[in-house]
């Protein structure tokens, strides 16, 4: 009588050994590299950022010393506030720029092909690859920029080298190299907005500009939410651009934050200060994240 | 693929008819905003492309020429007899097709798996992956070198090809197309005595051809294009990618323009060809990629 209920459940218990078997052999590579590569180093990273070490000699161990010694560094405040000046632009502004070139672009009219790969071409380029450019055409003496400027009259500008400038020009360059994305998104969003929308607003008599308040933007809303959010994680995170022009100078004025950790840890050799910065970075970056996501979430709750 | 409400073509009503009919341009206003921008936009590739093919002599000349006047190709003959461009092309191209190939099979594998498949540990382990989503690498590139400097990984290819081998958002990726495709064909598959792989590779696999495209034009374009982690993980030049050579190349012969400009062009016509030939399928990927 027990006998083949044994059997019966040692049977089941060898079905489930299997299943689960071939399914962790299709999970169970990716999901190792992961968190060999991600968890097991976020973890490592904290233990670093309590440490003082150069990498050569053995580690010491200084509690929270290199987290005070950042909050009394200016030059870590300067990273700070070079990024939220590029963030502060490049953010609004790519937005505001996709939106409008993707509202121009979402018609039938000639050259759209033509206007679209323009425009979209330049996010596949890399970002070392747009900062190398950037530094010939806005070289001050053998520059385009400066030559075109001059024909209309206008004196030479220093750009990159100028530290007045050399953020703003930055700037250009990242959303040059980055517009291509908000306005692919915006294309796509805006091809989602049902036609009967449009109908509606005009029946009611509604001009193409009520229109495109009315029905466009807030149709645009939620994917202002994502693109806001991905933009400002991108703009807090860069470097390479500032990597292949200025290398944070002229004076330091476009050093960032992803810069200055770089700068700390693989430059000074510091690993332990570099850490506590990225993790410092990181927290500011989730905080920001999860505050525009909390506040969208507060926003539609309250327009609805 | 711009089949979309067009306003721009519905009928007016009749007082914009009216009033646009006082001063009507001969096209649309919309060029007015995209021609100058489009321009703007391709101009310094365009000028990138056309430097290349300008001796150093005739780029340093002043004012700047526009146009090389005798076309020559002594930029790119520079860049792969003075630097080993061509072997850092070499290097990107395996970093960036294995980076490609191993995201096809892990992260389609594993998607598949965290889709459809039950098991223990599958809630945690889904979970683990997504919260690494938010860890950003600059906080992971100090001791991820550390490590890999312990596995002696650092100054080989291998540094610049093991942290490419998969990602969260891959997988995320997969596992949400997976989850959108109806499961009646693989109850069949499995009818017909098809084992759980064979159901995956022959029954699944086969209807992901969009997903699979998305994962690779995103592996490829970040693979292809990074420059921080190769930066930190390899300082030995025979181990360069082609972003890396290019940056680095930058710091002692910087006045090199014409050498320069080749090098940008080498390292960006790759990605650009491939753009112009999956032009419509890249826009369409990049909008279908769950990103709304």
């Amino acid at each position: 009588m027990t006998a083949p209920r044994r059997n019966r459940s040692r049977a089941r218990l060898a079905v489930a050994v299997r299943r689960n078997a071939t399914a962790w052999l299709f999970v169970g590579p990716a999901t190792l590299i992961i968190v060999g590569l991600s968890i097991f180093p976020a973890a490592w990273s904290l233990l670093i950022s309590q440490q003082r070490w150069n990498g050569i000699t053995a580690p010491k161990h200084i509690g929270f010393r290199n987290y005070s010694a950042l909050m009394a560094d200016p030059e870590m405040y300067d990273a700070v506030r070079h990024t939220m000046v590029f963030t502060g632009i490049f953010v609004p502004v790519s937005i505001l720029v996709g939106i409008l070139l993707a509202v121009a672009l979402n018609r039938r009219i000639k050259f759209l092909a033509f206007y679209r790969t323009c425009i979209f071409v330049p996010f596949v380029m890399s970002a070392a690859a747009t900062g190398i450019l950037a530094n010939f055409v806005f070289d001050p003496r053998a520059g385009i920029i400066n030559s075109a400027l001059r024909m209309v009259g206008i004196p030479p500008q220093g750009f990159l080298e100028d530290p007045q400038q050399a953020m703003f020009v930055l700037c250009v360059v990242a959303l040059w190299g980055a517009l291509g994305f908000t306005v692919v998104v915006y294309l796509a969003a805006l091809q989602d907005i049902p036609a009967e929308l449009y109908e509606a607003a005009q029946i009611d008599g509604a001009s193409r500009w009520q229109a495109f308040r009315s029905v466009t933007v807030p149709q645009l809303l939620p994917v202002t939410v994502f693109t806001s959010v991905w933009q400002t994680i991108t703009a807090l995170q860069l470097f390479d651009v500032v990597f292949t022009t200025t290398r944070g100078g002229p004076v330091g004025v476009t050093r960032t934050i992803v810069y200055f950790v770089y700068h700390q840890a693989f430059e000074l050799a510091d690993y332990g200060y570099g850490s506590a910065a990225a993790l410092v970075l990181f927290l500011v970056t989730m905080l920001i994240t999860i505050g525009m996501i909390v506040y969208a979430r507060l926003k539609r709750i309250e327009a609805f | 693929m711009l089949s979309t409400p067009v306003i721009e073509n519905a009928v007016p009503s009749p007082e914009t008819a009216v009033r646009r009919r006082r001063w009507r341009l001969p096209f649309s206003p919309w060029h007015l905003l995209l021609m100058p921008v489009a321009l703007v936009f391709v101009f310094p590739l365009v000028q990138m492309i056309l430097t290349s093919f300008m001796s150093s002599a005739e780029i340093n000349t002043y004012p700047p020429r526009y146009l090389p006047s005798s076309p020559q190709i002594t930029g790119y003959i520079g860049l792969f007899t003075q630097a080993p461009a061509l072997r850092w092309l070499g290097n990107s191209a395996i970093v960036a097709g294995t980076a490609v190939l191993s995201h096809l099979v892990l992260c389609s594998a594993a998607g598949y798996g965290f889709a459809r498949l039950r098991f223990r540990g599958r809630q945690v382990g889904f979970l683990t992956i997504i919260a690494t989503i938010m860890i950003p690498t600059q906080l992971l590139m100090i001791p991820t070198y550390v490590m890999f400097s312990r596995l002696g990984l650092v100054d080989t290819l291998a540094a610049a090809i093991v942290p490419w081998l998969s990602s969260a958002f891959g997988i995320f990726l997969m596992r949400q197309f997976f989850l959108s495709l109806p499961s009646e064909l693989e109850d069949a598959g499995r009818i017909d005595g098809c084992s759980t792989f064979g159901v995956f590779w022959r029954v699944v696999l086969p209807l992901a051809k969009p997903a699979l495209a998305t994962l690779t034009i995103f592996t490829l374009l970040g693979s292809w294009n990074d420059l921080l982690w190769p930066l930190v993980a390899i300082s030995d030049e025979r181990w360069y990618t082609i972003q890396l050579g290019l940056a680095n190349f930058q710091g002692p012969r910087r006045t090199d323009w014409s050498m320069l400009m080749s090098g940008n062009v080498v390292a960006t016509l790759p990605l650009i060809i491939g753009f112009v030939l999956v032009q419509r399928q890249f826009i369409a990927t990049m909008t279908m990629s769950g990103l709304k």
